[in-house]
């Protein structure tokens, strides 16, 4: 086990609330997100998208668009000079649909025009005949229907088969769940500017979570080398999964090519919901078997995602669904199917959560049906089965770095105990539906709902996951650099706190992200503090080490005398005592560092292996108001306890679990994407509604769990994904506590309420 | 072809060869080089966009640009005083937190100066009333609420010395 480093005391280091320095721009409108990118003769690309969610296009006339006036490009497939498909984990997903439409709003082709609307009236004119389809959108159909693509319908199909398969147990309870498709919903829409180099290359400025993986696909499809195609990150406006996948970089670039001139491309909000992937829709059986006392003995379930028209990550997003499928609980017999099914609907894939959302919202409906046929205190059944350390997972992993699942579950529930058992009532716009649709202050019934989740962190599943990070100090500089995207989450923040408390000077610049220096990896799985903060940490603990050793030959000493500490390298005896500061003025250092975390097995036939890193635990409890008549709720409270390994920054460690926690709100009783029959029914903001100023419960951190991790940098744990995963669960608990509904599907809408067939109970 | 002139800031600036149907928030972002107003929806819902036209607070991405010629608007570049110094809004928004991603930051910045100058002393339920009209998807708001708590304490002091 490695042992967890701690840095030295510095103003600005780990474990203050330190401020980014990128607020301050942003405060004055001065920040360059990828949409506010201009360049002297930039033309502005358009893209025209398919109106039909499956069919044939029989012919593509793009003359009618090149005739207009200030038009100066127009690309169909025809015009990809490299790889025709790209897709992050297989290249499914064609750069422009020729021949087959697979899903509503699949791109045919683009524009470049001098003036935005231009360049759209120009998509409007292009004329594409096509022969409809009726599209394949329930995944049970796909799954025994004709193939919709080459690859066949089935992204994964996986089991994890643990224990004796044929125990029974003394209580069983049953249910079928489901999560609806939740966008991710960024404020940021897609945005780059692509400008053509002398070369033959191309640079791109774009907002993106991963640079290398989109500089790789964006240079097959160009047919260009690595070296010719730069991407550099620009400002990004939030991601949260949906900035993983490729969007419009290639189309950028192909245009900035062919046309020799910079082009900027930026969706609008309705072209957004059909430019990026989206949290899976899920259907969900689960029975669970327990003893009398309360013991799970035995799960079954079988999961099936709709991972709509391409790859994207639906086989990762499978994976964790299965693996997390049973929650933080010891599970010792287990019998999971999982499905991840092509269809003709929208592509889904990464969205913070990444499987586990979805998986949560089952296994915690199932532990308070466990409860009541129990007659058993919910919290109490999730106290007795809770993972500890030197439990085992049901892919068999055995627990070894911080597990402290009971103490965030005995936290979290100690400080709701006591809360108010009634509304509160009072203004209306306190009260469920606002203003707008007042409830009757009489028909407001309370309930609270507690909910507990496991997530993984990092890549799992054989993925090689690294990142690399470099320390340069040059004339009393120093400057950290790494690839990793910055995309509101504060790790520009991290990287200079975590340089900070490695060698002890205040002055640290965090450097541009690009592809000039490795990959750092995705902005994902709530990775990039252990692995980019991790690469970070070692590449000045490199730098360090070669400080030391240069103070003792100035000195004539042994390196293994000094000591680092108050910004001073000192010997033990007090004959040598330098200041850092002073003596980094006058010399020059750079380490590279690639960091990758502990190798990870591929799973195996039967779901087994020591498949993750490392495991993040939280719990969540929540208050809600609900009209029972009109269906409306109003989430009034969530308390919060996260299992966090050290918090590094508290105040945006805060920000991430308040962020999170809207989210997972949003999916409780909002957020839907409409689809039917293929179509997309609600791409604005208009009609995709997100948690306002209003909607927003007040939030409580009942404790923050500091256990340090081994191998994490200062044992920190990634904390961005645990808020989303369980305070949607808790929050439809919640709703069946206060109305008595069953309540199986997420988001849970008025009418779920208001008309629900099975009445009260 | 034309040209029409505009008050941004205090500052005229001409629009030449605009089309007439363009926005306030296209001709303000992409011909007169201020950013600051964002564009996250184009349709009047999530306020990222939020100016000051004659003083009321508005979403420039409903507002056709050649309609406000005879306006004073300002946008949140008029913010802040010289030497690069930050209104108490914008400094609030710093030092609590407030700022993830940044995208619906200015739109925040302008509807919570406007909520201030109109309501010294709003409860909580008026405070996320007044911003509701501002979507944000990166902080939950709470920091944000905690931002405008703090500025409004900070005006109540100051008003308080200076009598």
């Amino acid at each position: 086990m490695t042992a967890v480093q701690q840095g030295v005391k510095v103003r600005g280091g780990v474990g203050e609330s330190v401020i980014r320095h990128d607020a301050v721009p942003k405060v004055r409108g001065e920040f360059a997100f990828s949409n506010d990118y201009q360049a002297d003769g930039m033309l502005y690309g358009a893209t025209l998208r398919s109106p039909h969610a499956s069919a044939r296009i029989l012919s593509i006339n793009v003359a009618p668009a090149l005739a207009i006036i200030g038009v100066s490009a127009v690309l169909t497939a025809a015009d990809v000079p490299g790889r025709m498909e790209y897709g992050l984990e297989h290249p499914d997903q064609p750069v422009f649909a020729s021949e087959i439409v697979r899903f509503h709003g699949e791109p045919i082709a683009i524009v470049a025009a001098d003036h935005p609307d231009r360049a759209r009236q120009a998509c409007a004119a292009i004329v594409v005949e096509y022969e409809i389809f009726e599209p394949v959108t329930d995944p049970e159909i796909a799954l025994v229907g004709e193939p919709l693509h080459p690859n066949g319908n089935v992204f994964k199909h996986m089991w994890i088969r643990r224990g004796d398969q044929t125990l029974v147990g003394e209580v069983t309870v049953e249910g079928t769940y489901e999560v609806g498709m939740q966008d991710q919903a960024f404020l940021g829409p897609e945005a780059a500017l692509a400008v053509p180099d002398e070369d033959g290359g191309v640079t791109l400025h774009v907002a993106t979570q991963f640079l290398h993986v989109d500089r790789d696909q964006t240079a097959a499809a160009l047919n260009l080398s690595h070296e010719k195609v730069r991407l550099v990150l620009a400002g990004v406006g939030g991601a949260f999964g949906a900035r993983e996948d490729v969007s419009l970089q290639i189309h950028t670039c192909l245009l900035a090519l062919r046309t020799g001139r910079p082009v900027k491309m930026q969706y609008s909000r309705e072209e957004s919901f059909f430019g990026h992937v989206h949290r899976h829709p899920a259907k969900m059986w689960y029975r669970h078997h327990a003893s009398r006392d309360g013991t799970l003995v035995r799960v079954e379930a079988r999961l099936v995602l709709d991972g709509g028209a391409y790859a994207s990550t639906s086989a990762a997003v499978l994976t964790n669904a299965v693996c997390f499928s049973c929650g933080p609980y010891k599970v010792p017999s287990a019998t999971i199917e999982g499905l991840a099914v092509r269809t003709n609907n929208p592509t889904c894939g990464a969205m913070r959560g990444f499987g586990a959302v979805q998986a949560c919202f089952a296994h915690e409906a199932q532990m308070d049906k466990l409860a009541l046929a129990l007659g058993m205190d919910p919290i109490d059944l999730r106290l007795h089965n809770a993972l500890a350390p030197g439990d085992s997972l049901i892919t068999g992993q055995v627990l070894t770095g911080a597990t402290p699942v009971a103490e965030v579950i005995r936290t979290c529930a100690a400080a709701v105990s006591g809360e108010p058992s009634l509304s509160a009532g009072g203004d209306m716009m306190a009260r469920p539906g606002g203003a707008g649709r007042t409830a009757d202050e009489r028909h407001i019934r309370r309930g609270t709902g507690f909910a507990v989740s496991i997530k993984n962190l990092m890549f799992s599943d054989g993925f090689d996951d690294y990142s690399v990070g470099r320390c340069t100090i040059d004339s009393g500089v120093v400057i950290v650099k790494s690839a990793c995207a910055e995309v509101g989450q504060g790790f520009v923040t991290l990287a200079a706190q975590i340089a900070r408390s490695v060698l002890g000077v205040e002055h640290v610049i965090v450097d541009q992200a690009d592809t000039t220096i490795g990959s750092a990896g995705s902005t994902s799985a709530s990775r990039q503090t252990w692995m980019s903060g991790g690469a970070i940490e070692l590449a000045c603990r490199a730098v360090l080490a070669d400080i030391l050793a240069d103070v003792a030959a100035d000195n004539g000493v042994s390196a293994s005398v000094l000591t680092h500490a108050d910004g001073r390298v000192r010997s033990l005896n007090g004959d040598v005592d330098v200041a850092m500061i002073d003596h980094i003025a006058t010399r020059q250092y750079e380490r590279e560092v690639s960091h990758h975390h502990q190798p990870t097995d591929v799973l195996d036939e039967n779901g087994q292996g020591n498949g993750h890193v490392s495991f993040a635990f939280a719990a969540h409890c929540a208050v809600v108001d609900v009209d029972r008549e009109l269906g409306l709720v109003r989430v009034v409270n969530i308390t919060t306890s996260q299992d966090v390994g050290k918090i590094m920054n508290p105040l945006q460690a805060l920000g991430q679990i308040e962020g999170g926690i809207a989210q997972g709100v949003g999916l409780a009783v909002m957020e839907e994407i409409i689809v039917e029959r293929g179509r997309v029914r609600n791409p604005s903001f208009t009609d995709y509604l997100i948690p306002t100023a209003l909607d927003m419960p007040t939030v409580t951190i009942a404790a923050l769990i500091e256990e340090p991790e081994p191998g994490a940098p200062f044992g920190a744990k990634g904390i961005g994904e645990p808020p989303t995963i369980s305070s949607t669960a808790a929050v439809v608990a919640a709703i069946r506590n206060a109305t008595g509904l069953e309540l199986p599907r997420t988001p849970v809408r008025p009418q779920d309420i208001a008309l629900d067939p099975t009445g009260y109970r | 072809m034309s040209i029409y002139s505009l008050s941004i800031n205090g500052a005229q600036h001409d629009v030449a060869n605009g089309w007439v149907g363009e926005s306030l928030l296209y001709v303000l972002r992409e011909r007169l080089g201020l950013p600051g107003a964002k564009n996250a929806c184009e349709q009047g819902e999530c306020g990222s966009c939020s100016v000051l036209i004659d003083g009321v607070l508005e979403c420039a991405c409903l507002v056709m640009a050649a309609s406000v010629t005879h306006a004073d608007i300002r946008t949140v570049e008029a913010l802040g005083g010289p030497d690069d110094q930050l209104s108490d809004v914008q400094q609030s928004f710093v030092t609590n937190g407030a700022v993830q991603c940044g995208f619906c930051t200015p739109g925040l910045i302008m509807a919570v100066h406007d909520l201030l100058d109109h309501n010294a002393a709003p409860s909580d339920l008026e405070v996320r009333e007044a911003i509701s009209g501002n979507l944000c998807r990166c902080t939950g708001y709470g920091r944000i609420f905690e931002a405008v708590r703090d500025v409004q304490i900070r005006r109540v002091e100051r008003s308080g010395r200076s009598k």
